[in-house]
């Protein structure tokens, strides 16, 4: 009995201890894992600069997942930022307003390259962005017919492409990486080979031809990656031909072992892409709950640090880990607009 | 005698087909039965094999960090230019460290200070957390000021991973993340005894990090302590209590065989499951605060009930009715002999089964995703509330890195956790040796 009488009353205490702690003294972050490595060292650096705060506690999921996360409402136990590898999506702003988040702070961070890559033994490869959306569509119009995707081999594909077999590790549906990915890449290249126009005309419905564009082929040719960087690291690692979708931070962390392929003739570098050069680029941003600034202790100064030169400058700890630097007068414009209160 | 020459013969080959009742065959069957059971075991025991094999193979250098011994000058030019320290303290708080880190190695290797680009090479070998390092010295001791004090400073990652061996050397200079020129220093300090692998106490007490040589397991470990605690002071009394309900006083009816049809089958519900009701229950509805240990420890606590009952439910009926019998003959209530001598007896079992579920529980990462544990938390967990991570949780973080150097981190924490898990298995055994009776 006493048993029953001593868990009872650990229960009743977590639960009078939860009232206690409702006054959150930590920031909460969570989202999009192509922003965790930066938003790591941000709040580890940021712990350390500023002892009289606690680290912010980074949650990983994915873009969507933190963004879902974000918008349940505002208030300590709910987060404060949602990290996210694409723009917020009206849908989600809608589902934010609804739920009392009523103001939103967009901070865009900088800019990250995709890059194709391939095993460190083979040799270099270059592809345009119509190569990809005819080795890996769903769907090709060809004669006029629409016919299920027949390449088997990247020389199929693009005479200047090596002969191997065409296996491509691409990021799953529930990444941001994913819309970049459709939208640079096989829109892109839908639109280079004129299947556009083509599936506009078998198609009736827009929409749908616009889908058909972006659709990737689900034969097996193609892979989606649910996981992480390191899961299509080790899938290329298996596989010697494969070709590997990853963001540039994590190839050049592993560039001893992977080599990159260039798009439309151009390396992917840190320069390339702050120049606009490489095609495939994409921003990346934070989401701030303006109802918890001057709330929740250390949320106003982990933004201001987050945007500040000593972490997103040219010669700052993020671009040494991989992060592409956005020009000056972006950075400036961020920090203006963050002091202003600008809202979504 | 001349009849029975005659049928001689007869009763010799008649008599072994009459006893050939299949011996071989069966002892056949039983010679390959062996077999097979030899096979199964040899068959698990080979992956077992194979699996310490390739985690203690990678992660046996995560237990060793290289470190950098210099003589750090505390110049007084770069940590107080101005001679304010006495009224204002945060000029020891914000000062630049890791630049008298990095003078300190130029001076000890020789390198030019006006040359920047080694200077740079020569920031990126030290790790960054050389600027708290300093930083505690200085604030422990002001008076350390303009003196030259010998510091032990972790090395950077990749420095790590290179003294190591772990980064391919063949492949081009501008490829890898360390260049010929720092391997050259690395070689140069490490000959003059400078550099040298030490055992790596941080894997265990430092919280998470961006950088791999300052990462630990140590949040991870507190918060995997809290929640076994929550689950050991939550799981263990409820599910007692439910068992012996059941198993002693509930009456036998379609209520009770409904309830046991349902203890069955949530034993067997996907952990991600709990994670979701936690998710409603516990924090959306009761506003408990995300990310901390005490919701983690409710959620496994719901998970491991279903185990701990079916366990108890077990040890109980296994208690010979006879002890009851003579409990009761001698006068003893229903009570007294429940908790005097069949709780007692059923003990060993009940034990068995709440480790083997704490056990399961420790391992356990799904249900903490939806209550987000799985995040990075750097600062240490002072109670149950505040935010922590568990060690399962840390592994799958440090997995998904990267930087090389978190490979062996990675196996390095999964060492960690098998232990642990081996030292609460050989626990069970213990206490069920201990306390077992036999009839």
């Amino acid at each position: 009995m006493t048993l029953l009488k001593m868990s009872a009353a650990a229960l009743v205490a977590s639960v009078a201890f939860a009232g206690a702690a409702a006054a959150r003294d930590q920031v909460q972050v969570a989202g999009s894992s192509t922003v965790l490595p930066y938003a790591k060292i941000v709040a580890e650096t940021f712990g350390e600069t500023f002892p009289q705060f606690k680290s912010p506690v980074v949650e990983s999921g994915g873009s969507s997942a933190g963004l879902k996360e974000f918008c349940k409402g505002v208030g300590p136990e709910t987060i404060d930022i949602a990290n996210s590898s694409r723009p917020i999506k009206e849908s989600e702003l809608k589902a934010c307003k609804d739920a009392g988040v009523a103001d939103v702070q967009e901070i865009r961070i900088g800019y990250d390259g995709i890059v194709f890559a391939t095993d460190k033994g083979n040799p270099d490869v270059n592809f345009v962005p119509s190569d990809i959306y005819k080795a890996l569509a769903a769907q090709l119009v060809i004669d006029g017919k629409l016919v299920a995707n027949p390449y088997k081999k990247w020389s199929e594909v693009n005479p200047k492409l090596p002969d191997v077999a065409i296996a491509a590790y691409i990021p799953g549906e529930k990444h941001g990486t994913r819309e970049v990915f459709e939208e640079k890449l096989l829109a892109h290249g839908c639109k280079d080979t004129g299947a556009t126009e083509e599936l506009k005309k078998l198609i009736t419905d827009e929409k749908a031809a616009a889908k058909a564009c972006v659709a990737v082929r689900k034969d097996g040719v193609a892979v989606d990656i649910d996981g992480d960087y390191t899961e299509t690291l080790a899938r290329i690692s298996a596989n010697k031909t494969g070709v590997g979708v990853f963001g540039l931070s994590f190839y050049e962390n592993n560039a001893d072992k992977l080599k990159v392929a260039t798009v439309s003739g151009i390396v992917p570098t840190a320069e390339s892409i702050a120049k606009g050069e490489y095609p495939v680029s994409r921003p990346l941003f934070f989401y701030v709950k303006k109802a918890h600034l001057g709330v929740i202790p250390g949320l106003k100064e982990y933004v201001e640090f987050f945007t500040s030169d000593q972490m997103v400058g040219p010669d700052s700890p993020l671009v040494e880990y991989g992060l592409v630097a956005a020009p000056d007068a972006e950075r400036e414009k961020v920090r203006a607009d963050f002091a202003a209160g600008k809202s979504l | 005698m001349t009849d029975f020459t005659a049928n001689g013969p007869l009763p010799v080959t008649a008599s072994p087909v009459r006893r050939d009742i299949g011996i071989k065959r069966r002892y056949a069957a039983e010679r390959r039965f062996r077999l097979y059971g030899i096979l199964a075991i040899g068959f698990g025991l080979l992956f077992l094999a194979l699996l310490i094999w390739s985690v203690v193979s990678k992660g046996y250098t995560a237990f060793q960090q290289t470190e950098i011994s210099i003589p750090v000058e505390f110049s007084e030019k770069v940590i107080d230019p101005q001679n304010k320290r006495a009224t204002d303290p945060n000029v020891l708080m914000m000062a630049n460290y890791p630049v008298l880190a990095r003078d300190a190695l130029a001076k000890e290797l020789g390198v030019d200070l006006s040359d920047r680009v080694a200077l740079k090479e020569l920031n990126t070998m030290i790790s960054n957390s050389v600027r708290v390092q300093l930083r505690d010295i200085v604030l422990r001791d002001p008076s350390v000021i303009g003196k030259t004090v010998t510091v032990r400073v972790l090395a950077e990652g990749n420095v790590d991973s290179a003294f190591k061996g772990q980064i391919d050397l063949s492949v081009p200079e501008k490829d890898r993340k360390i260049n010929d020129r720092q391997l050259g220093w690395i070689h140069q300090l490490a000959e003059k005894g400078d550099l040298v692998k030490a055992f790596n106490t941080g894997i265990f007490v430092n919280g998470a990090s961006s950088r791999p040589e300052a990462a630990g397991v140590g949040v991870a470990l507190i918060g995997s302590f809290y929640m076994m605690l929550i689950v050991l002071v939550l799981a263990l009394p409820i599910g007692v209590a439910a068992s012996i309900y059941l198993e002693e006083f509930a009456p036998k009816n379609r209520l009770t065989d409904l309830i046991e049809v349902n203890i069955n089958n949530l034993a067997a519900v996907p952990s991600i499951v709990y994670g979701l009701l936690g998710l409603a229950v516990f924090i959306n509805f009761a506003g408990l605060p995300r990310s901390a240990s005490v919701v983690g420890g409710l959620v496994l606590t719901l998970m491991t009930l279903p185990t701990i009952i079916i366990a108890t439910r077990a040890a109980l009926k296994a208690v010979p009715p006879s002890i009851r019998a003579a409990a009761l003959g001698l006068g003893a209530s229903k009570m007294q002999t429940i908790f005097h001598h069949v709780l007692p007896l059923a003990m060993p079992g009940i034990l068995t089964g709440t480790i083997i579920g704490l056990a399961h529980a420790l391992g356990e990462t799904a249900p903490l995703l939806l209550i987000g544990m799985v995040a990075f938390v750097a600062d240490y967990p002072g109670t149950p509330l505040q935010p922590a991570t568990a060690l399962p949780v840390q592994i799958y973080m440090w997995a998904n890195e990267a930087e090389r150097a978190f490979v062996e981190r990675t196996s390095g924490a999964i060492i960690i956790l098998l232990l642990f898990l081996l030292a609460m298995n050989i626990g069970a055994v213990i206490l069920r040796r201990r306390f077992e009776r036999r009839w």
